[in-house]
């Protein structure tokens, strides 16, 4: 190919430089001082940033085509012949721009948040492997690596949460996410089986070229396929069925939390599910499921945040709502506001996140929102931090990245021929609920009394990475302002050569700039709302909480709808009371059975054998007159 | 001769063991470990200088004397890729077998290095063997000294697990015998020659009726020893009394020759009766895998627990071997479950090995394998635990470690014959996913409850584990040399399942000229 930049051929180091770093961090970190290992971690994200930034510099150039960049070959058994290969496209510029930067100020904060916890380098060492596995997923140029990096964060994700091993709580939570994960992952790897059966080849393009050449939209074999895919997707991605175990994953540190378990790894459905847009296209089913889903998981998972006590469980629920958005997106073929909300979602929710480190920390390990309060004052720069990054999230109008990509979806769901009013709708008062919950935290922590003083104030290396992040999220959103607006959706049509814009909108009475006007006074009604309650007349509060029904409500939403507990009985119980029962393994009762047979006629063979000569003498007698009677009687 | 070197390098240092063993308990183990790393490095020398010999299929080396004429038989090895790759195997979990044992084992040294050279030995003859009444012979071979170290060297019920180990394995070796003896006896009546002579054997006239009940008593050797589902039960005991060295050879080793047997004799003698009989051993080998998986997660001693694990990855491997026969004779199918399974079993034969030999250690330090006594042990010893981890991994089929790639080619094979049967295997990965985070929750993670303060990896230690991390590492980021050593002999074993004319003397053809080019 003529025209492709060198700077392409060393695209490999984006994962490899992680990788190594990791390994050496593993094998040898504790021989490192904690200063070497904090360099050796955050240098190897730096220096594969640069990497992501150079690569895309040159990219931008190139007008949108696909580049692959083989290493080598993996194994090839009679035609099965995948390749550890890269590719690069604007899809993945963005994502390894976001995960690689988003990677980097996590690592600079992490490098004094985790600064006086055991197992230093061992942290640095799975953060840094989690790194190199999530570049590997979104740089494959074939769904087989892309399993490579999707099992490998799996992995890190299971490691991460349960770092802090002394305590049984932690691995179960690391335990339960890796089990469901998977759970998820059977169905993926039974949907790659399926897919190469009948295309044959697991390479992306190729698949897709092959999808729309060989399956008309509908058929069997693609519906099957897109929706094995999406088990995968929903297990990783924590959507309705599999999205138990995020709350659990808050026992993690919380870097952690914000990089794996907000901006990036849990990202990793909706980028599949992107990735394979042209197999989607043609399953309007599994289409359906998805806009389904990801509209149930974020009602659900709004009302559960609004519930919560626990500062990281609130956050991990608005998370498993915020990806239900971008679920929407891709369910109603609007492919780029997906990713366009995936981008702003992982800076504004990082920062959360990093901030609720900065408040849980100050606070000495309390989690519990209701033990805190008032500490705008104390804690300036977290409180201004939640302040933006809560915004944003919940979508102030016009100054936040939050406003324009979920603005995006609202409107994709209404215009989008496979849109509907009722999604619309659903969308919207999801966002009300986003509002509600976000801003009930922010007054909960931040206003009121001082319930206890703060301890420990966050150092320069938490404060600029979230000082970063805060500008990120307000100013990434004008990147792709709508035209509307008078903007230019730069990253629409950055993306546009893989993920086409929409069709042809269904007719709509509805202008974008009227949806834009509705969702700003939802978002201003729930603000409203919550002020109300919250601080101008808690009473308010309290009343409506003394009510029998608006409590046992808030203990359903709490517990998460109760889905945790109707798993445990039919899944987890039984599954765990079947092995138990057959963990001395009924099937050797068959050769047990065998033994006491021979041994019991060996006991009634020695009978006879007694070697008393009288006994003998006595049965040979009866025998000759047995013998005797028969002859007479014969 | 150089086949025959393997085997008198171990038999001989077998009798310098026992007899240094009088004077020294150190020179046994050094004996031992020269004999074994001697072997690999001759094993790994006749794969680089193979070169295309080895894409051309047939026998890269071979031995064909005559042993007892008036009977017709013949000391016959031949060595191809297949074998090539399980030798490798052999020596270098060998290797592993003796390093695991240097404190493990403290009385009778002389003796037990004796017992675990004559295994490997063993163990070499059948994947070498070429002629089936030598074949039974060095079958038999790997099991009295076995006998002898699970009952001398083993754990408390000792006697319980030597004893069943030797029923379920001898009684299942005598109805291969007969097995072995009628096919021998079917071909003198057909062509008036006795032979035991495996090129001349696959071309004998069978009935389907004779060839089924024929290939029963291969099956019954074979199956019992994989372990298959519900001739297993053996297993579990017999892994978790015997001494480390003696966990390391059966699950590593001794496993593998069942599979080989399936491999090398069942499948290609009796085509028509295999393709018969698979339906049952297929559905056999997904109840294996569950089965075996579901009981591991409940085990609470560590080496039951990882015995079971290879209850269920040998399911996979006995999948494998009979979707070779489901799918189409000569179909690509075929051809990725029979890869997967030589993958697999060299992949089990690390993962399980140093699973074992983790025991082992922890066991020697904490004189327990119960893993309630343990938990907490990162604190402690945290390159031991990573190592535990590790193998976990491999064991739960991670993606980059080379288990996964065998049981992908596998259920990419079973997907295409059966999508039900994918699913089963599919799920039972999952379930391999239950007893992995297990294993490491109960015996590394958590508080380290019981105060355990015991020393960390030695060298030793870590120079028999290493070897196996390379090794799942390279099997998982790039088998392709494998795949490739291992590919000529399984198309030979594809193409003996074909229509059975053609297949036979295609088979006979390499076989009957001597060295390969």
């Amino acid at each position: 190919m003529t025209g492709v930049p060198a700077i392409f051929g060393w695209l490999w180091l984006e994962p490899a430089i992680p990788f190594a770093s990791a390994l050496a961090l593993l094998a040898v970190g504790r021989a490192l001082g904690k200063r070497a290992t904090a360099w050796l971690g955050t240098g190897a994200i730096a220096a594969s940033s640069a990497v992501a930034l150079r690569v895309a510099w040159s990219y931008a150039g190139t007008g949108g085509r696909g580049f692959t960049l083989p290493l080598w070959q993996w194994f090839a058994v009679a035609g099965f012949a995948p390749r550890v290969a890269l590719y690069l496209d604007p899809l993945a510029v963005v994502m390894t721009l976001v995960v690689s930067f988003v990677s980097l100020l996590i690592h600079v904060y992490s490098t004094e948040f985790m600064a006086g916890s055991e197992g230093y380098a061992r942290f640095f060492g799975y953060m840094n492997l989690f790194v190199a596995s999530m570049l590997t997923l979104t740089l494959a140029s074939n769904l087989l690596l892309l399993l490579l990096g999707w099992e490998g964060v799996g992995l890190c994700s299971y490691l991460l949460i349960g770092f802090w091993y002394p305590d049984e709580a932690n691995g179960y939570a690391g335990r339960k996410a890796f089990i469901v994960t998977r759970v998820g992952d059977t169905a993926l790897l039974l949907g790659l089986f399926l897919l190469f059966n009948r295309l044959g080849t697991l390479n992306l393009q190729l698949l897709m070229q092959r999808a729309a050449a060989h399956w008309a939209p509908g058929a069997a074999a693609a519906e099957t396929a897109a929706f094995l895919l999406l088990g995968g997707a929903v297990g990783k991605s924590a959507q309705l069925p599999l999205q138990t175990w995020l709350p659990d994953a808050m026992a993690g540190p919380t870097p952690t939390s914000a990089l794996i378990h907000a901006a990036t790894m849990v990202t990793a459905g909706v980028y599949l599910i992107a990735r394979t847009h042209a197999l989607f296209a043609l399953a309007p089913a599994a289409m359906s499921a998805v806009a389904g889903i990801g509209l149930a998981t974020l009602l659900l998972a709004g009302c559960s945040a609004l519930a919560q006590h626990d500062i990281k469980r609130i956050l991990a629920y608005s998370t498993i709502s915020q990806i239900g958005y971008m679920f929407l997106a891709l369910g109603v073929g609007a492919w780029a506001a997906a990713i366009f909300h995936l981008m702003t979602h992982a800076f504004f929710k990082a920062l959360l996140f990093l901030a609720a480190g900065v408040v849980i920390q100050a606070m000495h390990e309390e989690h519990d929102i209701f033990k805190m309060g008032g500490l705008r004052r104390t804690l300036p720069l977290a409180y201004w931090c939640f302040l933006f990054a809560g915004a944003s999230l919940a979508g102030l109008p016009l100054v936040t990245a939050g406003f324009y990509s979920k603005d995006l979806i609202l409107w994709s769901d209404y215009a989008s021929p496979l849109g509907s009013t009722g999604l619309w709708i659903g969308a919207l008062v999801g966002a009300f609920l986003t509002a509600l919950y976000i801003f009930r935290l922010i007054f909960v922590v931040f206003y009121g009394p001082e319930r206890e003083p703060p301890g420990h104030r966050p150092g320069p290396r938490e404060q600029w990475p979230m000082v970063i992040l805060a500008f990120l999220s307000m100013l990434a959103g004008f990147i792709d302002l709508p035209r509307a607006l008078g903007g230019g959706d730069w990253l629409s049509r950055f993306l546009q050569p893989v993920l086409p814009t929409l069709a042809a909108g269904r007719v709509t009475e509805l202008g974008e700039l009227a949806t834009d006007a509705i969702a700003g006074l939802v978002f201003f009604a729930g603000l409203y709302l919550i002020w109300l309650f919250r601080l101008q007349r808690p009473a308010l509060t309290a009343a409506l909480m003394a009510g029998a029904w608006p409590q046992r409500v808030q203990r359903f939403w709490l517990a998460g709808w109760g889905m945790d507990w109707l798993y445990e009985q039919a899944l987890v119980r039984p599954v765990v009371a079947a092995a138990r029962t057959g963990r001395n393994d009924p099937a050797d009762a068959i050769f047990a059975g065998a033994g006491a047979l021979t041994r019991g006629l060996n006991r009634g063979l020695s009978f006879w054998e007694s070697g008393r000569v009288r006994r003998y003498a006595g049965w040979i007698a009866v025998g000759a007159i047995v013998l005797a009677a028969l002859a007479v009687l014969g | 001769m150089i086949l025959v070197w393997l085997l008198a390098i171990l038999g001989a240092a077998a009798a310098a063991a026992a007899i240094a063993g009088r004077w020294s308990d150190a020179a046994p183990r050094w004996i031992a470990l020269a004999a074994v790393l001697a072997d690999f490095g001759l094993t790994l020398r006749i794969w680089l200088r193979a070169g295309g010999a080895l894409r051309a299929g047939g026998w890269l080396r071979k031995v064909d004397w005559s042993w007892i004429p008036s009977l017709g038989i013949r000391f016959h090895l031949a060595l191809d890729g297949l074998s090539l790759l399980l030798l490798l195997l052999t020596f270098s979990l060998g290797a592993v077998a003796v390093l695991a044992s240097w404190r493990d084992v403290r009385t009778g040294v002389g003796f037990f290095h004796f017992n675990l050279l004559w295994i490997l030995a063993g163990v070499a003859g059948v994947f070498l063997a070429m002629d089936l009444f030598l074949f039974y012979f060095a079958w038999e071979l790997m099991l009295v000294p076995m006998f002898f170290l699970i009952a001398i060297w083993g754990h408390e019920r000792r006697r319980y697990a030597a004893v069943k180990f030797f029923l379920f394995t001898q009684l299942s070796g005598l109805l291969m015998l007969v097995a072995i003896l009628a096919l021998a006896l079917t071909h003198r009546a057909a062509t008036g020659a006795l032979t035991f002579d495996y090129g001349a054997l696959i071309a004998t006239p069978l009935g389907q009726r004779a060839a089924l009940w024929i290939l029963l008593g291969f099956l019954a050797a074979f199956t019992v020893k994989l372990p298959m589902f519900p001739f297993h039960t053996w297993l579990p005991d017999a892994h978790t009394e015997a001494p480390t060295a003696g966990s390391i050879v059966l699950a590593g080793l001794m496993l593998k020759t069942g599979a080989y047997g399936l491999l090398r004799f069942a499948l290609p003698l009796f085509p028509r009766a295999a393709r018969a009989a698979a339906p049952w051993l297929l559905a056999l080998a997904a109840v294996g895998i569950l089965y075996g998986g579901l009981l591991a997660f409940a085990q609470s001693d560590l080496k039951r627990l990882v015995a079971y694990t290879s209850v269920s990855h040998m399911g996979f491997v006995l999948l494998g071997v009979f979707l070779a026969t489901a799918a189409p004779a000569g179909s690509a199918a075929a051809h990725w479950a029979l890869t997967g399974v030589v993958l697999e079993m060299l992949c089990h034969g690390f993962s399980t090995g140093a699973l074992f030999a983790i025991a082992g250690f922890l066991q020697e330090r904490l004189h327990t394998r119960e893993m309630a006594r343990m938990s907490g042990l990162w604190a402690v010893m945290p390159r031991l635990s990573g190592a535990g981890l590790f193998f976990a991994l491999a064991a739960v089929g991670l993606p980059g470690l080379g288990n996964f790639v065998a049981e992908f080619l596998i259920l990419l094979a079973a997907y295409r014959v059966s999508p039900g049967l994918a699913a089963a295997g599919a799920i039972g990965i999952l379930v391999s996913t239950f007893y992995g985070v297990e294993l490491v929750q109960r015996a590394f993670h958590g508080p380290n409850r019981h105060g355990w303060r015991v020393p960390d990896m030695a060298a030793r230690e870590a120079w028999a584990l290493a070897p196996m991390m390379a090794a799942l590492l390279w099997l998982g980021l790039y088998p392709q040399p494998v795949v490739r050593a291992a590919g000529a002999s399984l198309r030979q074993i594809e193409q003996a399942l074909a229509p059975p004319h053609t297949a036979a003397a295609r088979l006979r053809a390499p076989a009957g000229k001597g060295t390969a080019p």
